[in-house]
């Protein structure tokens, strides 16, 4: 499996990038995996995001729906794209050390 | 082609160039041609956890590209034994090794041929790819003759072509359509599956889900509270769109029916938008029902892992109707989930003789088709509904959609539902349009992305395979002007999104219970200006 350096640690990805133990995720682990997604900076509305998603997960053990995403953060769509090039699922979710979702979607 | 993007994304792929397909086979006999395994084409294997989870053998790390595959040592026995195995338990299999004649009407019905022009992607070809093992070791010709029988020795690279092969496999059945045997390629994919499995060979996008909907009750692994937050969502939605507050009851013990959808429809645009036209639907009619948060997905990805997997799987639909004491069960718009209903549920996890045959409380229609299943199809009870005018429609709020019917690969092939979409189309919308007739109905073309092949890292695989659809779907659009896409199967809703946005942007892709909403008179609405989408309805949403 692939590794992932941050700080001293290292971290489990998968081939997309993805932490794979997501309770390991902190503000650090954040910065360093939004580097991959072509963010250099982590500004405030990116924290925004991956806050919310962060938040969600611990409640709900999953990603949101991207609409909900949308409607409690006041961001449409293509600005979550502008934030995060890859999109909510591959790029805002990876950073906040989320699981990709899968099945039928 | 940007220079950033990567094998997972469409923009790596240039459109003119996926586009010309060479359907020439090359000069070398299939046998001599190892398999290129190429990023883009091929699924990351099944992660450690998730066959822990499912009690699946041989979790290990493993990588397509690696060269060691860490196959347990007698994996050959193994695979003998499985197929010697599956080859007494299942006649069907038996026969589709034995009767093929190689007649060749298969060879170019298959859209990853069509679309991707490699010959082991012909079906004939891709189920050589296990007939001629099966040739060599269980029959006489080929165990003297070899080669000259069509035989072949079972080696690892074999077992990485069945790997790569009947991943490329979405088990659509198109090609089976014009078999004059009527052998089922896609129960040669399923078998070659299933031994894969035996050697712990098997993707993530499979058993990731398999392992959620055993742990959930669906495949995305929504918890009972996520599933409850998720519904109150759509019902906010569902108010803001049309001013009526709708009820979504959840685990509702004693209700009438029980409402089985692809979770799918919780999660993923557009197919939440549908699962809002189903709470809006029931409401209206005031229909008993309740959604099952342990019945929580109808979809069920064990069909693409095994017969053993899909009846793990399934069993909670009949244990949980009976728990709530519900009479009957109504399903949502899923494609392969109607396979395992309507074929395989009724002589797993049944009788289910504790329930009533399907009967609609508004029309008094008793779905006599559904005596034994106990479960009818969506479009079936809506259908009657509107074939019995119990709908008050506005087909004038669809104005704005000029829309073609897309016939999902199993409820049109395994179960024969080709009207009741159509006249639910033609009763909301006043612009439908069909595509041509040998891509529609038994003859539809697959989404590309169905049996679990949905994800991105083989991106390739589904542009190309979605390729003669959305020709098709091209073909409408600039005949018809056809804008939307519709599709009972949320398979089908998240992939042939990707399929559009690829080859046809112009349209878009919905559901069937999204536009019979956007067509209902609700009682106690307000004007409706806006759809399930909260964008501009009928003539004034016109281009």
């Amino acid at each position: 499996m692939p590794e992932f350096k941050v700080g001293d640690r290292v971290l489990d990805i998968d081939e997309d990038g993805f932490i794979q133990k997501p309770e390991v995720w902190d503000e650090e682990v954040a910065k360093a995996l939004s580097k991959t997604e072509g963010v250099e900076q982590m500004s405030e509305n990116h924290w925004k995001l991956v806050n919310y998603l962060r938040q969600y997960y611990l409640e709900y053990g999953v990603a949101p729906m991207i609409r909900k995403l949308c409607k409690a953060t006041g961001f449409k769509l293509n600005e979550i794209y502008e934030l995060f090039p890859s999109g909510p699922a591959k790029g805002a979710c990876k950073v906040a050390g989320l699981p990709k979702p899968t099945g039928c979607v | 082609m940007t220079s950033e993007a990567k094998p997972d994304q469409m923009a790596y792929y240039d459109r003119e160039k996926l586009g010309q397909v060479d359907l020439r086979p090359g000069g070398a006999d299939w046998m001599d041609v190892p398999v290129n395994m190429r990023p883009g084409s091929f699924i990351y294997p099944a992660k450690e956890k998730h066959l822990q989870y499912f009690g699946l053998p041989n979790p290990r790390q493993w990588f397509p590209t690696d060269p060691d595959w860490k196959l347990p040592a007698n994996w050959k026995e193994i695979i003998i034994e499985g197929m010697r195995e599956r080859l007494s338990k299942y006649r069907s299999f038996q026969v589709f090794m034995d009767i093929c004649v190689r007649c060749g009407a298969c060879a170019d019905k298959c859209h990853f041929f069509i679309g991707g022009g490699d010959p082991r992607n012909m079906p004939v070809l891709r189920a050589e790819l296990l007939r001629s093992i099966y040739r060599r070791e269980f029959t006489q010709a080929g165990k003297i003759l070899g080669r000259l029988a069509g035989g072949r020795e079972l080696t690892v690279d074999v077992i990485k072509e069945w790997f790569y092969y009947f991943y490329q496999c979405t088990e659509c059945r198109r090609c089976s359509v014009f078999c004059p045997y009527g052998i089922d390629t896609a129960e040669i994919t399923m078998m070659g599956r299933e031994l894969l499995h035996l050697l712990g060979v098997n993707v993530n996008w499979i058993m990731e889900p398999v392992a959620n909907c055993f742990r959930t009750g669906n495949h995305l692994g929504i918890q009972p509270h996520g599933l409850r937050d998720t519904l109150d969502f759509f019902a906010d939605d569902i108010e803001e769109a049309t001013g009526v507050r709708v009820e979504a009851p959840l685990n509702r013990k004693g209700a009438e029916v029980l409402f089985v959808t692809p979770s799918g429809d919780f999660l993923a645009d557009p197919g939440t938008y549908t699962c809002m036209g189903y709470m809006c639907l029931f409401h209206e009619i005031g229909l008993d029902y309740t959604f099952s948060t342990y019945a929580s997905d109808g979809g069920n990805f064990g069909l693409f892992t095994s017969h053993e997997a899909m009846k793990r799987l399934n069993a909670k639909i009949y244990a949980e109707a009976r728990r709530l004491g519900v009479k009957w069960i109504l399903g949502g718009e899923c494609g392969h989930m109607w396979r395992v209903l309507n074929q395989y549920m009724d002589t797993m996890n049944g009788p289910a003789d504790f329930l009533q045959v399907p009967t609609s409380p508004l029309t008094g229609t008793r779905f006599e088709h559904a005596r034994s299943t106990k479960m009818i199809h969506i479009t079936e009870f809506t259908a009657d509904l509107i074939k019995h005018g119990k709908l008050n429609l506005d087909p004038s709020q669809n104005d704005h959609v000029r829309v073609t019917f897309h016939d999902s690969c199993n409820p049109a092939r395994a179960m024969g539902i080709f009207e009741e979409p159509r006249y639910i189309l033609r009763s909301v919308c006043n612009h439908f349009h069909e595509m041509p007739e040998n891509t529609i109905r038994e003859k539809t073309f697959c989404c590309g992305g169905g049996a679990g092949l949905g994800t991105d890292e083989n991106m390739e695989m589904r542009l190309r395979g979605g390729m003669p659809r959305a020709s098709a779907v091209r073909h409408v659009h600039e005949k018809h002007g056809v804008n939307h896409l519709a599709a009972m199967c949320a398979i089908d809703r998240a992939t042939l999104s990707t399929v559009c946005e690829y080859w046809v942007p112009e349209v878009r892709v919905t559901g069937i219970h999204e536009l019979v909403t956007n067509a209902l008179v609700m009682k106690g609405q307000k004007k409706r200006e806006v759809n399930l989408r909260l964008e501009p309805i009928g003539a004034q949403a016109e281009e």
